[in-house]
């Protein structure tokens, strides 16, 4: 990567199956521009799950995929 | 409450005269555990889960359909749980994978905040047969990440054991395929499975219909039930929770209290010897 050039203002990712531009750079900027609780989800990015306290460490790049997994009822 | 039999020879999940009992650490009164999806309305859920008596719920996760879809629904149903003061048992529901069902277990960790999780790893598609393979390889796994596992299994005996061999210490065998409400379509297995396993606590999962199914569940020597399906769809979810609660409490009083053994002939019970013949 060319680190002089400079950042675009969006991205595109995948968000629960579906495109999305985002200007967050990080896992935890993207649940709290969501309106999100950090609580009322769990994420996972690219398949692998990323725990609530990893998320701000957790960088966002052009093509990831997030899913994002709330509590149901169930049997 | 019955107070006076202490003649269980379940040892390690009876803790008192009192009926209390330990499951995964935490002391327990009610041996039901209840299933909280298919209800009519939130509000009937809540009313049945307290007419249940149930201490342990079930529920499960989804992965939202759009970005920052956060429903009121769900959220309603989160809240009203959580009000019961009941422990959630969180399911792996859909899982094909042990991978899947590693991942989606941490998941369940952490918004629900517990160790406990409803192990379900599902290898046919008509049944919903557990996969025994991939769900000893997920239970091992989920033992090392600190899990207390309820792994949902079929009744083979063999199986069972590999799940205990890689750390869990309780068993969830089903009763009939999920959902089928057929009662215990093999009871000679379950009863294989409380004789050669004495001490795991035993939890039919799935397949219960009727009350009567849970008291035979509980005659056979089994620690507990867990259904959802036969009380969310009953005519009346809220007074058929009161009647699995009361038969799950009867079938265990009557396992303590030690049902009488068959006989092949009548057996007077009114005693005649000493009676004169009047005819």
């Amino acid at each position: 990567m060319n680190a002089t050039s400079a950042q675009p203002a969006t991205i595109a990712l995948v968000v629960n199956g579906a495109a999305h531009t985002t200007s967050a750079r990080t896992l935890a900027q993207w649940v709290d521009q969501q309106g999100l609780s950090p609580h009322a989800v769990a994420t996972a990015l690219n398949s692998q799950f990323v725990p609530r306290t990893q998320r701000a460490a957790q960088v966002l790049n052009t093509g990831d995929a997030i899913v994002t997994f709330q509590p149901i009822e169930g049997g | 409450m019955d107070t006076t039999n202490s003649s269980t020879t379940n040892t390690a999940t009876n803790s008192s005269a009192a009926d209390t009992w330990t499951l995964g650490g935490r002391t327990l009164q009610s041996r039901f555990l209840l299933g909280t999806a298919g209800y009519p309305s939130p509000a009937i859920l809540q009313q049945a889960i307290a007419a249940s008596g149930a201490q342990v719920v079930t529920v499960g996760l989804r992965r939202q359909l759009a970005a920052g879809a956060q429903t009121s629904a769900e959220g309603d149903f989160f809240g009203i749980i959580k009000a019961t003061g009941a422990h959630l048992l969180p399911n792996t529901a859909g899982c094909r994978t042990a991978r899947e069902a590693i991942t989606l277990s941490h998941m369940a960790r952490e918004l629900f905040d517990t160790q406990w999780i409803k192990l379900e790893v599902v290898g046919d598609e008509h049944t919903l047969q557990p996969d025994p393979f991939e769900l000893v390889d997920a239970a091992r796994q989920l033992v090392q990440d600190g899990f207390e596992v309820f792994p949902y299994c079929t009744d083979d005996l063999v199986s069972c054991q590999r799940l205990l061999d890689v750390g869990c210490n309780i068993l969830m065998p089903w009763g009939a395929p999920i959902g089928s409400g057929q009662g215990l379509v093999n009871p000679g297995a379950l009863r294989t499975l409380r004789a050669r396993l004495p001490g795991v606590p035993l939890i039919v999962d799935a397949g219960i219909g009727s009350p009567s199914d849970a008291v035979q569940a509980m005659e056979l020597g089994l620690d507990g039930v867990l259904l959802n399906t036969a009380v969310a769809k009953a005519l009346n979810p809220v007074r058929m929770a009161r009647a699995f609660g009361l038969g799950i409490r009867a079938g265990r009083l009557g396992y303590e209290a030690g049902v009488m053994a068959k006989q092949d002939m009548a057996v007077s019970s009114t005693p005649v010897a000493g009676h004169p013949i009047l005819l």
